[in-house]
């Protein structure tokens, strides 16, 4: 547990990582980047939020004023 | 061979110059791919109109500060836990409370739904994470059916189900995460590397693989092989505590809300972070995150009672969201991605669509 060790322990826990960590692979962020958005892109026509969905359709609006027979 | 005489002193200062070359060799790596910024890449893609989004619903009954909220898969319950040591399921479309229970502690730091819906999960200033199991009958007293799961040596922060009711995943403020077998309460792996007391964690979406990330008070955000126990990655770039991570939907990047009063995004493959989400004016942490179902919106909520709302690729904010009376300390999109839920000090919960 992180709040029994020493500071000593501590370090060297945090040098082990570090010498695996340098060696991860990892690819460039143009690469990875472009991924990222042609994904987004790709999965933006099912998200709500951004399409928008019809009042009658979304069970939060209207605001709770009177009551909703489904 | 005659025994060294190790001074402590020495080689506290040896590690912390290893410790510091090998930073800066690692910064190195990841700078050498670092060819451009993310929202270079994303200047062609259009820029989202005006968004509108306003509290639909607020959730009253808690006695003090909300502190967690999960929502159930059924899309309408939710689960929340407070300070005053109450844990509550309600009914998002109706508003109504569907079950209480009352917890032997204060400051329910984390709660969390499972995924049967069946059943919830909570924990806090008490160290342990226990399952009540969900009853039908709304007179019984779930408090008796309490299962004690998890116990760790300081508070729970976190918790979450794993695929499925069988396996809970925590983390506390003893510097640890850990996996646990809900019914025997055996603990199945152990995950040490934080230097200071966890605050949050995330499962990544079950298509890719079983790994999770967690963010902390010693500003770092790991990323955990869940069968070996191992840490995959790890990010250092924030300025302050942690208090919440959350994977990006298709799994490759991952959000998080710091005490620097900003979000930032880290993508795993090219093993570094690619967005600051922030402006001059906000000041406050952010102590909560959650994407949209595509992605490109990023809901922080934060310590000044605001929730604001950033464009994930292009970095800038779209919209700011008014209505808590007090610290923004949750939030999370609901399940199919047409509403999102906020919690708060100010004893409500908000439901925004």
């Amino acid at each position: 547990m992180a709040r029994d060790m020493s500071d000593i322990d501590i370090l060297k826990m945090e040098l082990e990582q570090l010498k695996k960590e340098v060696s991860t692979p990892r690819e460039p962020v143009s690469k990875t980047s472009k991924e990222t958005m042609d994904w987004c892109e790709a999965a933006s026509g099912t998200d709500l939020l951004i399409t928008g969905v019809p009042d009658d359709k979304n069970p939060y609006k209207p605001e709770k004023g009177g009551c909703i027979i489904t | 061979m005659a025994t060294q005489e190790v001074q402590p002193n020495e080689t506290l200062t040896n590690l912390k110059a290893e410790s510091d070359t090998l930073k800066t060799k690692l910064e190195d790596e990841r700078a050498k791919l670092h060819d451009v910024e993310l929202h270079q890449v994303a200047e062609k893609v259009d820029g989202l109109g005006q968004f509108i989004m306003k509290t639909r619903r607020t959730l009253k009954g808690h006695g003090n500060k909300v502190l967690c909220m999960d929502w159930c898969k059924d899309k309408r319950r939710i689960v929340s836990s407070s300070q005053d040591g109450k844990v509550i399921v309600w009914d998002a479309f109706t508003t109504n409370k569907e079950h209480a229970v009352t917890m032997p502690c204060t400051w329910v730091m984390a709660c969390a739904y499972a995924p049967s819906g069946c059943a919830v999960a909570c924990g806090g200033l008490d160290n342990k994470c226990s399952v009540y199991p969900l009853s039908l009958d709304k007179n019984e007293n779930l408090a008796a059916k309490k299962k004690s799961v998890a116990m760790h040596t300081n508070y729970l922060s976190a918790c979450s189900f794993t695929n499925s009711d069988m396996q809970i995943l925590t983390s506390s403020g003893d510097g640890t995460c850990a996996l646990w077998d809900v019914e025997s309460g055996q603990l199945l792996q152990s995950f040490h590397g934080h230097a200071s007391d966890v605050l949050c964690l995330d499962l990544a979406p079950s298509e890719t693989g079983n790994t999770f990330v967690s963010g902390g008070c010693d500003k770092k955000a790991n990323v955990w092989d869940m069968r070996s126990g191992q840490c995959i990655q790890s990010f250092e770039t924030h300025e302050s505590d942690i208090n919440s991570v959350r994977y990006y939907p298709s799994g490759d990047a991952f959000a998080s809300g710091s005490d620097d009063a900003t979000c930032r995004l880290y993508d795993l493959r090219a093993d570094r972070e690619v967005a600051i989400y922030s402006k001059e004016s906000i000041i406050f942490g952010a102590s909560s995150v959650d994407f949209s179902l595509s992605g490109r919106l990023l809901f922080g909520g934060y310590n000044d009672y605001t929730i604001n709302v950033w464009d994930v690729l292009k970095g800038t904010r779209v919209s700011i969201l008014f209505g808590h009376e007090n610290r923004v300390s949750t939030l999370r999109l609901s399940p199919d991605g047409t509403a999102f839920c906020s919690g708060s000090w100010d004893h409500t919960l908000r439901i925004w669509a």
